[in-house]
């Protein structure tokens, strides 16, 4: 069977059916805090049993993808990242959206996140094998040295506030230690407490740092929430498509981070936006724009997130490894239809894997209407409803966010608990992404770096574990060069400036 | 959200049509926890049940979720759960006797009233396909020649993984590098890529796996059907027969009748050939301990762990 019955076999009415309401409903669960991609995923997973493997798959598929963009919406539009992998999105999202440009901002993340999932899909359909090694290249040092330099990103990116930064990620480092502990099973900072046991939820603390601030602040100001544009209203799609049209380096750079941090199992979509926002604002003309609502910056972060659903399949179709956590429940399900992960699927399930792939492509496209419809609706609701019913409202979401995230009424405890905290640190300067972001890469950091130091000591070098790999050196390589890049620029700045003005006093002394 | 909204439905539905119909178990859905993250061992068997529970019983069996803290944030709550027979949670051992005896999960063993085991995945030791290792022998030279270099990947820290490989260092005479991995996943990556020596795993590693992996020795009392090629380690005189078993508990309050009844769904399922076939396909090895012996296996796989535990110096003090 060729390419175009595969592609036709992808558009029958039930498959285009189901990317449709996939799509949506993805996008819903993902706009909503607490419910994450994975969340989407599971639930739909039982019905796909009765479907066949490449229907139920695409289902999924688009369900999956539709919840990594949806993520958008809250972040740009209530400064809540509806996902972990949204949390960059906030950083210029929100501004744009304060400003009364949130409609503008939405459209450009509805653009990216269509153009970056595009470039996932392409890059599983043409590449999965031989990229596929790329998830098996990277040990337990690669690992540790990935999370140092996301810890590195940080500080980099607080700008202005490097300090504030670095001890906001300390926080959070700390916080990802809490509860027992994965390598060496000890319990740590518990406190005593049941509650604490199973540690402090990446989600709980993502709903807490960002939305309880969002919450208490929008009850304690007589402003709105948002500045609303009157002459500028709608999808703006003409001045979204030229804004991307003159960022296209940017949005294919991000695409193609999004997919190799999506085929690195264990990565995942906040940190591969997070790299593509600090590449967008190192390579800017303005880099000093970004985090005051730089189109850039929500182009790098949406595209970048969604290249890693296409990115994450290449582990877990052709390693049975899965590459991202809703991978991992897409991989249950496969195993529950009998159906053997391998290179061999590519051949002799192809028809199985490329309509699949197909189904995701169309899926993909359909983010396009569906999401711009979609993101006007939230858009026009969260500018018209009043203040009195969105703190409620927004409350109420945050309890069933966390609630839902292991059906634990614990979580709640924490997420509250920690939205407090978080609401101090605010005012005095401290903001939640460094914190958020030191939780999520402290456990990547800590168990690679126990990981490695153990089968270095297996070995009898600890120390080459660590220098002695071509694939560390180069992230520690990036990690420095992210640490000294803004010294080595100034430096660098200064001296062409005076070597300037050396020239110009130069020519009048003539 | 839709599932649990239309299982309300079919459930308000049901309980209309049975008030007049003698009350039979179950007579609404069933909720069936599952405390660790989808897409694990215990979500994939889970979900093999759930169509030949829904044939049997007429009744939907909706899987959730509660992870945390290994398993032990929903153990602990079990008992607190309504006891009408329509709540039901997987178990897992070793967990459920190790938790309790190396720190305070907030529940004891005996606090879980399991009422069966469904099957197990048997301990196995496997290696890359382009490992040095051909067979069990060549890797106890290779450990006997140089102590502590062989790294074996694993999930977490006194798991099954864990103290299986303590086992077998023992019984082999060797001194290996355990490596403890965040889950299975993450530990065949290690695995396949390289990272580390050996693996040692479950037989369902092997199964998902078959083109990239070797398995050198399974811990079943006979060859596994799906790998008739791989000895056992009985066979190898290495007397290890262990695994991860999975079953199913009942909060306390939950009545005698009811526990049998269950008890007695569950074993026509795990004896239904189809069903059979589908474990198997994965690298599952079904048992049918129902709740007349659970007992007495519970008793003699404490025995054993404990022995392992207090060996590894493990036991809380």
């Amino acid at each position: 069977m060729g390419m175009f019955d595969y592609l036709f076999q992808a558009l029958t009415p039930l498959n285009l059916f189901l990317a449709v309401t996939g799509v949506v409903l993805g996008t819903v669960i993902g706009a909503l805090p607490g419910l994450s991609a994975t969340m989407a995923v599971a639930v739909l997973v039982p019905f796909t049993f009765a479907m066949d493997p490449a229907t139920g798959l695409i289902a999924l598929g688009a369900i999956y993808t539709g919840a990594i963009y949806g993520g958008s919406f809250s972040a740009i539009l209530v400064n809540t990242p509806g996902t972990p992998s949204a949390i960059a999105t906030t950083f210029d999202g929100f501004p744009m959206a304060k400003r009364g440009d949130g409609n503008l901002a939405v459209t450009l993340a509805t653009l990216a996140s269509v153009i970056g999932g595009l470039v996932g899909a392409i890059a599983l359909m043409l590449l999965a094998p031989p990229l596929a090694k790329v998830a098996l290249a990277f040990g337990p040092p690669e690992y540790f040295w990935l999370a140092v330099f996301g810890l590195t990103l940080i500080s980099a990116l607080s700008v202005g506030n490097m300090l504030k930064g670095l001890i906001g990620a300390c926080f959070g480092l700390l916080l990802s230690m809490v509860g027992v502990a994965v390598i060496g099973g000890d319990i740590r900072f518990t406190m005593g407490t049941q509650v604490l046991l199973g540690g402090i939820d990446v989600i709980a603390a993502l709903i807490g740092l960002y939305c309880i601030p969002v919450v208490i602040d929008l009850v304690a100001t007589p402003d709105p929430h948002l500045k609303v544009s009157t002459e500028r209203s709608g999808f703006r799609l003409k001045e979204a498509a030229r804004i991307a049209w003159t960022s296209k380096f940017n949005l294919i750079r991000s695409s193609v981070i999004g997919t190799v941090v999506g085929i690195l199992p264990g990565a995942g979509g906040s940190i591969a936006s997070l790299v593509s926002y600090s590449e967008a604002r190192r390579s800017s003309r303005h880099p000093e724009r970004f985090g005051t609502g730089e189109p850039d910056g929500v182009l790098a972060t949406e595209s970048a997130n969604n290249a890693t659903v296409g990115g994450g399949f290449i582990p877990t179709l052709v390693l049975g490894i899965p590459g991202t956590p809703p991978d991992a429940v897409i991989l249950g399900a496969l195993l529950v239809q009998g159906i053997r992960t391998g290179p061999a699927l590519f051949t002799e399930g192809a028809s199985i894997v490329y309509t699949f792939i197909f189904g995701l492509l169309i899926a993909t496209l359909l983010m396009l209407p569906a999401g711009l419809m979609l993101g006007r609706y939230a858009y026009k609701s969260i500018i018209t409803i009043p203040k009195a019913a969105l703190v409620p409202t927004i409350a109420l979401m945050t309890v069933i966010g966390s609630y839902a995230i292991n059906n634990n009424a614990d979580d709640v405890i924490v997420m509250v608990a920690i939205g407090f905290v978080g609401w101090v640190l605010n005012r005095i300067g401290f903001a939640p992404s460094p914190i958020v972001l030191g939780i999520v890469l402290g456990q990547i950091a800590e168990q690679g770096f126990v990981q490695a130091y153990l089968i270095g000591n297996a070995q009898g070098g600890v120390l080459s574990m660590f220098f002695g790999r071509p694939i560390s050196l180069g992230i520690v390589a990036l990690a420095l060069l992210t640490l000294f890049y803004p010294f080595i620029m100034s430096k660098w700045r200064a001296r062409r400036a005076s070597g300037a003005t050396a020239t110009a006093e130069a020519g009048r002394a003539e | 959200m839709i599932r649990r909204t239309f299982a309300t439905a079919l459930a308000a539905a049901t309980m209309l049509a049975a008030a007049g119909a003698a009350m039979a178990y179950p007579d609404k859905p069933v909720t069936y926890i599952i405390p660790f993250n989808p897409g694990g061992e215990s979500d994939i068997t889970a979900r093999l049940q759930q169509p030949f529970f829904e044939e049997l019983t007429g009744q939907s069996l909706i899987i959730k979720y509660q992870a945390g803290a290994g398993g032990a944030q929903a153990w602990s709550q079990l008992n607190q759960m309504s006891g009408d027979g329509h709540v039901i949670m997987g178990t897992n051992l070793p967990h459920i006797i190790l938790q309790p005896l190396t720190s305070n999960p907030g529940y004891e063993t005996d606090d879980l009233t399991n009422i069966y085991m469904f099957h197990y995945t048997p301990d196995a030791i496997i290696v890359s396909k382009d490992s040095q290792f051909k067979t069990l022998q060549d890797l106890i030279d290779y450990a006997k020649a140089n102590p502590g270099a062989v790294t074996f990947a694993g999930s977490g820290t006194n798991s099954a993984n864990h103290l299986a490989l303590q086992r077998f260092n023992e019984l082999a005479g060797v001194t290996t590098t355990y490596i403890p991995f965040g889950g299975t996943g993450p530990s065949v990556t290690a695995l396949l890529g390289g990272q580390v020596m050996a693996g040692m795993g479950y037989s369902t590693v092997a199964a998902n796996h078959a083109d990239d992996t070797r398995m050198l020795a399974v811990a079943t009392e006979e060859r596994m059907a799906l790998f008739p090629d791989v000895p056992t380690f009985k066979e190898l005189g290495i007397d290890m027969v262990s695994g991860a078993y999975r079953g199913i508990a009942v909060p306390a309050s939950t009545p005698e009748d009811i526990r049998k009844e269950l008890s007695d769904i569950i074993d026509r399922i795990n004896h239904d050939p189809d069903f059979i076939k589908r474990m198997e396909e994965g690298g599952f090895v079904v048992t049918n301990i129902g709740y007349d012996q659970i007992d007495a296996f519970m008793a003699q796989k404490k025995k054993e762990l404990s022995a392992i535990a207090q060996q590894m110096g493990i036991l809380k003090q």
